[in-house]
């Protein structure tokens, strides 16, 4: 058990004044010895609360649980002056309780800090250059974009950027949540954040460390904070309406009954109303809500941030556990946004004749299609071949090789070129080929689905999500296809990238009960992503953009994630309502039996402090993302 | 102009406390207390000098909740 100098210091005081309180009980004492004994534990537990009560009064701040502590307190202490029963020992206990309770929740609020800020220490605080030819550590901040740093096996990368020479493998947990390590070769990009784990690797940055995953997502996850959910502002409110309601409710329980009965002619008993009055006041603090609630979120975004899972704010989070309908941008989600040719349907010249003319004739275009074309040919492409490239925007392009008309395109440029192109019943994107004028085939191109995908959707439909809805700009045939061998509920099909917004809004609710999230890659979906309840962007390392744009971020580009963060999200709501509910619960029972003068203030006392132990320990459960 | 300063500060109602007293200090256009990450993130007014402004932002705290702290 590690603490702060603030909590040794408060420990200590603890354990002296309940020593002192329990040998006191064994000192046979009456009179004004008695009360000097009893004041000595009482100031050594509560002199601070008593100091800073006076210094908020001074400064006009009435209704803290400090001044409300001190009034209870005091109140018993003279109680039993003017009653003369000499029991003092109630009003040190409920000092003593009530920094039992301060210390707890300043160790529990602390022991998450620093486990959250453990999760999070992805930031390397140094990185390695090459001068001279010997290494030189330098402070990551200092390098500049375009310099060579040097990773050592066991090592985190500390900036982002591409590897020049070396290969290795890279243990990508602490961004992505995939226990799997990824190998990476010369050419390839690599996130800060990630451990090398087996080969030395000189990486050429691309970004400041400031500007890198790492800074990126810790920035992130560090400011979730200040966006506050409604639960989190429902308490804050609550909790200022609830202390002032109770102290009203206390001096009337104190001066009503009492004049009442004087009224009636009846002895006014006002020991024994003031004393229920006292009771009241040490009920009043909402501590275990005023706490609980905030580290619930701040647990719960910090164990979704160790799943790959980044939430922006607590308001993202409670929305996420509301998401009914989730919409998925087909392309790069759902799918790899790789095409593959998977078959060639040729006419009369051969297959691989029919492949490489239309390589050539799309050998200048960088469309994903015209590179898996070429990636299926098996020739290589001469561009000695090649002259008079057309391009048709949407459609294709028609060029001349080996001095042969070749169009390949889709069927609207078959219809401007006069060429009739058949339907054909498989599935996927369809290239059709014609060479001088006559239609020689197409070729039947497909994205490939992730292996997740199907597991993404079952696992969503599980979860109580209603609708999974894909958008794409698929022709319909094709959609389908891909919609019903996943099991997706709705498709909208054809739609250009401007109709993606407006087919969203259309599958709003707008009630603000079933939310609607929709999933995209954050390539050229940034407005959706933005006009979505919640916004999800997958596969993010290193796509600023996308981290921006999203309220969700997850890290690698498994659709299984979405249900995850649903599942956490839900798991981090349902602790926040237990907590929620359980302290109003208690707060309630307790003022009723305090009120007919059923619980003292022992038990009101061990009852706030035992609810507030009880939700905080609750709270940090969120933290334990564990198999949800 | 946002920038973000450490605070220490013993329980969120004191750190709600702090909000509200920064908010109110002249230069501030909007403050943040977020407790759980010990930070607050202050939004200055146009044109305003973030060092001339802290002292008061941390004196403004000071004042409403003693124990706290505001590293500038």
């Amino acid at each position: 058990m590690t603490m702060t100098a603030k909590q040794k210091k408060t420990f200590g005081r603890i354990i002296i004044a309940a020593l002192m309180v329990v040998v006191l009980h064994f000192i046979p004492s009456t009179g004004l010895l008695r009360f000097i004994l009893y004041m000595i534990p009482y100031l050594v537990i509560g002199y601070d609360i008593l100091l800073k009560a006076a210094r908020n009064i001074a400064h006009g701040q009435v209704f803290d649980e400090c001044f409300l502590m001190c009034v209870a307190t005091l109140g018993a202490i003279a109680l039993a002056i003017w009653e003369g029963s000499g029991d003092y020992t109630e009003a040190v206990a409920v000092m003593l309780f009530y920094q039992i309770g301060e210390f707890f929740q300043g160790y529990a609020v602390s022991k998450s800090r620093k486990s959250i800020s453990e999760l999070m220490d992805i930031r390397p605080d140094s990185a390695n250059i090459e001068q001279d030819g010997s290494l030189v550590t330098v402070d990551p901040d200092d390098v500049a974009v375009g310099s060579i740093i040097v990773v050592r096996p066991g090592e985190k990368v500390p900036i982002d950027g591409v590897v020049t020479s070396g290969a290795s493998s890279l243990d990508t947990s602490a961004l992505t949540g995939e226990p799997v390590p990824r190998s990476i070769h010369e050419g390839d990009e690599v996130a800060s954040g990630c451990v090398n784990l087996s080969g030395e690797i000189h990486i050429r940055t691309t970004k400041e460390a400031g500007e890198s995953t790492a800074s990126k997502i810790l920035d992130l996850v560090e400011n979730a904070g200040s966006r506050k959910s409604r639960s989190e502002d429902f308490i804050t409110r609550f909790s200022r309406v609830y202390t002032p309601a109770v102290c009203i409710a206390a001096l009337a329980l104190a001066l009503l009954p009492p004049l009442v009965r004087l009224a009636m002619g009846l002895a006014p008993t006002w020991h024994d109303w003031i004393y229920r009055a006292l009771t009241f006041l040490v009920i009043s603090c909402p501590c275990a809500l005023v706490i609980s609630i905030p580290l619930s979120f701040f647990a719960g975004i910090g164990g979704a941030s160790r799943e790959g899972v980044l939430v922006k704010g607590s308001n993202y989070l409670e929305a996420l556990s509301k998401v009914r309908t989730v919409v998925f941008d087909k392309t790069g989600t759902l799918t790899k946004g790789v095409f593959t040719v998977n078959e060639v349907h040729h006419n009369k010249l051969p297959r691989q004749e029919v492949l490489g003319l239309a390589a050539h004739a799309e050998a200048s275009s960088s469309h994903p299609v015209a590179r898996s074309i070429e990636a299926a040919w098996d020739g290589k492409v001469d561009r000695k071949r090649i002259a008079g490239i057309q391009e048709y925007p949407g459609e294709g392009v028609t060029a001349s090789v080996d001095d042969k008309a070749v169009a390949v395109g889709n069927g609207r440029l078959m219809s401007r070129l006069g060429i009739e192109a058949p339907g054909c019943h498989c599935s996927g994107t369809l290239v059709h080929v014609a060479v001088d004028g006559s239609y020689e085939g197409h070729l039947v191109i497909s994205d490939v689905i992730k292996p997740n995908a199907k597991a993404a959707i079952d696992a969503l439909h599980a979860s109580g999500v209603q609708r999974c809805v894909m958008l794409t700009g698929d022709r319909m045939e094709a959609a389908k296809d891909t919609a019903s061998s996943l099991g997706i509920d709705e498709v909208h099909a054809q739609l250009l990238p401007g109709d993606k917004v407006s087919a969203l809004e259309g599958l709003m609710d707008g009630s603000g009960k079933a939310l609607t999230a929709f999933v995209g890659d954050g390539i050229n979906d940034a407005p959706v992503l933005s006009r979505a309840d919640v916004g999800i962007a997958m596969g993010a390392m290193g796509s600023d953009a996308a981290i921006e744009a999203a309220d969700v971020v997850l890290m690698d580009d498994d659709p299984l994630k979405v249900a995850k963060a649903i599942r956490l999200s839900r798991r981090c709501m349902r602790i926040v309502w237990e907590n929620i509910i359980f302290a109003l619960g208690v707060k309630g029972i307790c003022l009723l039996l305090g009120a007919f003068g059923i619980a003292n203030m022992w038990l009101a006392i061990f009852a706030d402090v035992g609810v507030m132990v009880i939700a905080v320990l609750n709270a940090i459960r969120a933290l334990k993302a564990g198999r949800t | 102009m946002t920038r973000n300063y450490k605070i220490d500060v013993d329980c969120p109602a004191c750190a709600a406390k702090m909000e509200a007293a920064a908010k109110k200090v002249e230069g501030v256009k909007d403050a943040v207390v977020n407790f759980m990450a010990l930070k607050m993130k202050v939004d200055f007014e146009e044109g305003t000098d973030p060092g001339a402004v802290m002292p008061s932002v941390r004196k403004a705290c000071k004042r409403v909740e003693a124990d706290c702290e505001v590293f500038i």
